[in-house]
């Protein structure tokens, strides 16, 4: 029956319903036109006014531009362009730090040569004033921790403190001699013999890869120091007083060894001595 | 008054008399020093125990004159800086002393940590070389038991040593012990509160292993090695079958004085291996692990060898617990099973297994012969599948170590140590015996077709074969006896004897002779070994 009448009366009669609701459809429909309007001015507006990202850089300083310009060389394909991150393949860096930066690059983990577990420690790409670079461009972008001055931080670290602080924190994961460890799927705890003090500094201060991070509130700038010392003047320069250490690998390497010299050594001496089939 | 005249040459004697006349000595002990013993390498592989034995006693009593079995709380302030001011336990601090500030300390500890895997490597392998060869077999049942036992009593003699100096490393094997206790049914909290008066690790711990391990374990070990060398002398010792060796008779050196002057000089040089290996080879660095708090976990912290299945099995066990609702509910945790059960079992197995091959076999006869490895396929396959199945274990055991120095997932260790305990056992089995089975036939087919020459003869029909020497001049086969089948033609003396020396010639060959050539019997008929052509 309406299918009929509507039929009849035509699109734009249609459209605005029938003659008894028409008042209140247009009402309806006015409101619907000036909010969709307030909306779009208040957006605009804030579109207008509001402090875009590029507005709020202050310029940047040379040495972080010419970071900008490495980084969009060799960093950009996983960390992206502003280095927000790309799903799947490397992480936000804004925030991070040049303290992060300077142990990533700094001991060639970054750029990594493939997707893993964990990138592995290797002779670094960058030389170390295009490593300050990056560092500063990254610190500009987004702040973070950054690393004290100086090449040795361990000048005034108390060696038991550092020693306690050591077996507390680190031993779990880097062994009771710094030499690394398993952790789960592949990914693991690199050995501390090759740890320069600044990366020790830096690695605890942004915490890498699978790493905790031991920020200044938990483990104080002193108590760093201590840690620091004890590793570099104890534990990776430090002679073993009780000869070759076996790789300081713990008790499964002194186990090899008692087969592999002792009983070799002994068999050898039966088969000297007494008598052969 | 003339003075007598004093003859040296005549005190031994005179002394020995005065022995006999007071005591009655010389009859046993001429049965003592006359015993005979066979003479083979293997049948030393006890003796490198029983010698780091000594070491162990030695090296000890010197430890225990400076070490403090205590866990009163002490500042330490020895020449070790790295742990200046540390507050630990005397044991700790003392063992530090013993490292660093007894002369000749450290040594003496390494020697007694390297002494004590000598022992118990010395006594696998000592138990291997009785398994594979059968001499476990009737009479010497016990004395298979009294082995085994030993081998579990220096089991416990090393982890209650490992947990004395109390570093980081001994106080996780002994929290890792605490759980084991406790995951026993119904006993285990029992047992570990009174093991350790209290909750773990209480403060009496290494007072009462320190009194295990210098007193009851080397009683107990010595007593348990007394009856052992007892029983082979009661039983005398095994001998590999050959020319004039019977079931009946010992073929051998006396004791005295060759044989005792052997044994003298392989002690000598299993004190001078063990010195050795302490001096060039850093073992256990308790300085480095620190004193131990329960907070202090090192990675790497392993046990030694010898209990390394132990950690291995825990480490391959699935997280299967037992819920048994029983009251409020019981819970068997799943590290009972490979801590408690596990040992259980292959203690049973090995105390067993003389007399379940015995029955199996039905044979049930005194046996003084050794059998070779390859004539009982089924026994060398058994204990090829032990040896894997302790393997496997005690990899699993370092899987975090190997995981991390050779670039292996640690997940993917765990598997593959819970795959391979299933698969590899079974698989040497097969193995071991498919190769004892084709050793037993080569040896059969030289004893019936001769050794090879490596002469090629190429027959008329343009065939080339091997010629092969025959070991006998009659027809028919000669019969395996069980010793070694000589495979090679300078066994045979036919390419002059082979120069003896291991590593370098330590006589000289003999001159060759130099014509005219020397002259020949011309009544003994010598068949020479040609290529087959005349010209």
């Amino acid at each position: 029956m309406t299918s009929d009448n509507d039929r009849r009366r035509g699109l734009f009669a249609r459209l605005r319903g029938r003659p008894a609701a028409r008042s209140r459809g247009r009402r309806r429909l006015g409101a619907a036109v000036r909010l969709l309007a307030a909306l779009m001015l208040a957006g605009g507006a804030y579109t207008a006014f509001a402090p875009s990202v590029q507005a709020q850089d202050t310029p940047m300083s040379s040495a972080a531009a010419d970071g900008k310009a490495l980084f969009n060389e060799s960093c950009v394909s996983c960390h992206g362009r502003n280095a927000q991150g790309v799903e799947g393949r490397g992480p936000s860096l804004v925030g991070v730090g040049s303290a992060s930066v300077e142990f990533q690059v700094g001991t060639g983990r970054m750029p990594m040569v493939r997707q893993e577990a964990q990138a592995p420690r290797k002779p670094p790409v960058f030389n170390p004033d295009e490593i300050r670079q990056l560092g500063q461009y990254i610190q500009e972008l987004g702040g973070g921790p950054e690393l004290p001055a100086g090449e040795d931080l361990h000048q005034d670290g108390n060696l038991a403190a550092g020693g306690e602080l050591f077996r507390i924190n680190c031993a779990q994961c880097h062994a009771f001699g710094g030499g690394g460890g398993a952790l789960s799927s592949g990914k693991y705890a690199p050995s501390l013999k090759p740890a320069s003090d600044r990366q020790i500094y830096a690695a605890m201060l942004s915490g890498p890869q699978n790493m905790p991070v031991f920020g200044d509130n938990q483990i104080t700038p002193e108590q760093k120091a201590d840690i620091i010392a004890y590793i570099q003047a104890n534990l990776n320069h430090n002679q073993d007083p009780g000869g070759f250490n076996l790789g300081r690998y713990g008790p499964s390497t002194e186990g090899l060894a008692i087969f592999l010299v002792g009983i070799v050594a002994l068999v050898f001496t039966t088969l000297w001595i007494a008598g052969k089939s | 008054m003339k003075r007598r005249k004093f003859e040296m040459a005549a005190v031994p004697g005179n002394v020995a008399r005065g022995v006999d006349d007071r005591f009655q000595m010389a009859t046993p002990l001429r049965r003592l020093l006359n015993k005979v013993f066979p003479d083979h390498w293997s049948f030393l592989l006890g003796e490198i125990a029983l010698f780091s034995f000594i070491v162990l006693l030695l090296t000890g009593v010197f430890l225990t004159f400076f070490f403090e079995p205590a866990m009163t709380e002490v500042i330490y302030n020895g020449s070790y800086a790295p742990l200046r001011g540390t507050p630990m336990s005397a044991a700790y601090a003392s063992s530090l002393d013993i490292s660093f500030d007894v002369r000749g300390g450290l040594i003496m500890r390494q020697m007694h940590h390297w002494a004590a895997l000598l022992f118990m490597a010395a006594i696998v392998v000592h138990m291997l070389r009785v398994f594979f060869t059968g001499a476990f077999r009737k009479p010497r049942e016990a004395n298979w038991i009294i082995g085994s036992l030993l081998f579990w009593v220096g089991f416990l003699a090393g982890f209650t040593g490992y947990s004395l100096p109390d570093d980081g490393l001994s106080g996780t094997g002994l929290r890792i012990a605490s759980g084991i206790m406790l995951s026993i049914p119904v006993i285990g909290s029992w047992l570990t509160s009174s093991i350790f008066d209290g909750e773990f690790p209480g403060t009496i711990i290494v007072s009462r292993f320190y009194i295990a391990h210098v007193l009851l374990i080397p009683g107990l070990l010595l007593a348990l090695i007394g009856a052992h060398l007892g029983l082979v002398f009661k039983q005398k010792h095994t001998q590999w079958p050959g020319p004039g060796r019977t079931n009946d008779n010992v073929v051998g050196e006396r004791m005295f004085p060759r044989y005792a002057l052997k044994q003298g000089g392989f002690f000598m040089v299993v004190f001078g291996v063990i010195a050795l290996m302490a001096g060039l080879f850093q073992i256990n660095p308790i300085w480095l692990f620190g004193p131990y708090e329960a907070w202090v976990v090192s990675a790497a912290s392993q046990p030694d060898w010898y209990v390394m299945f132990l950690d291995g099995s825990t480490r391959l066990m699935p997280a299967w617990e037992i819920y048994i609702p029983i009251g409020d509910g019981y819970v068997i945790p799943p590290l009972f099973w490979p801590t408690v059960v596990l040992p259980g079992v292959l203690v049973g197995m090995s105390v067993l297994y003389p007399f379940i091959e015995a029955r199996r076999l039905k044979d049930y006869r005194h046996h003084n012969l050794l059998q070779r490895p390859r004539d009982v396929p089924a026994r060398s396959g058994l204990g090829a599948m032990a040896v894997t199945f302790y393997l496997v274990l005690a990899l699993s055991g370092a899987n975090d170590v190997i995981a991390d120095k050779f670039n292996i997932s640690l997940n993917a260790m765990t598997w593959g140590g819970r795959i391979g305990l299933l698969l590899l056992p079974p698989l040497a089995y097969f193995v071991t015996y498919r190769i004892c089975l084709g050793l037993q036939q080569h040896d059969r087919e030289v004893l019936a077709h001769g050794v090879e020459t490596g002469i090629i003869r190429r027959l008329p029909d343009g065939r080339f074969v091997e010629v092969h020497q025959p070991l006998h001049r009659e027809d028919g086969e000669l019969e395996y006896v069980g010793w070694v089948v000589p495979k090679k033609m300078n066994r045979l003396g036919a390419l002059g004897p082979a120069i003896r020396g291991f590593f370098y010639p330590i006589e000289k060959p003999a001159e060759a002779p130099v014509s005219p050539a020397p002259p020949v019997d011309s009544d003994t008929e010598r068949s020479e070994i040609t290529s087959g052509e005349r010209r």
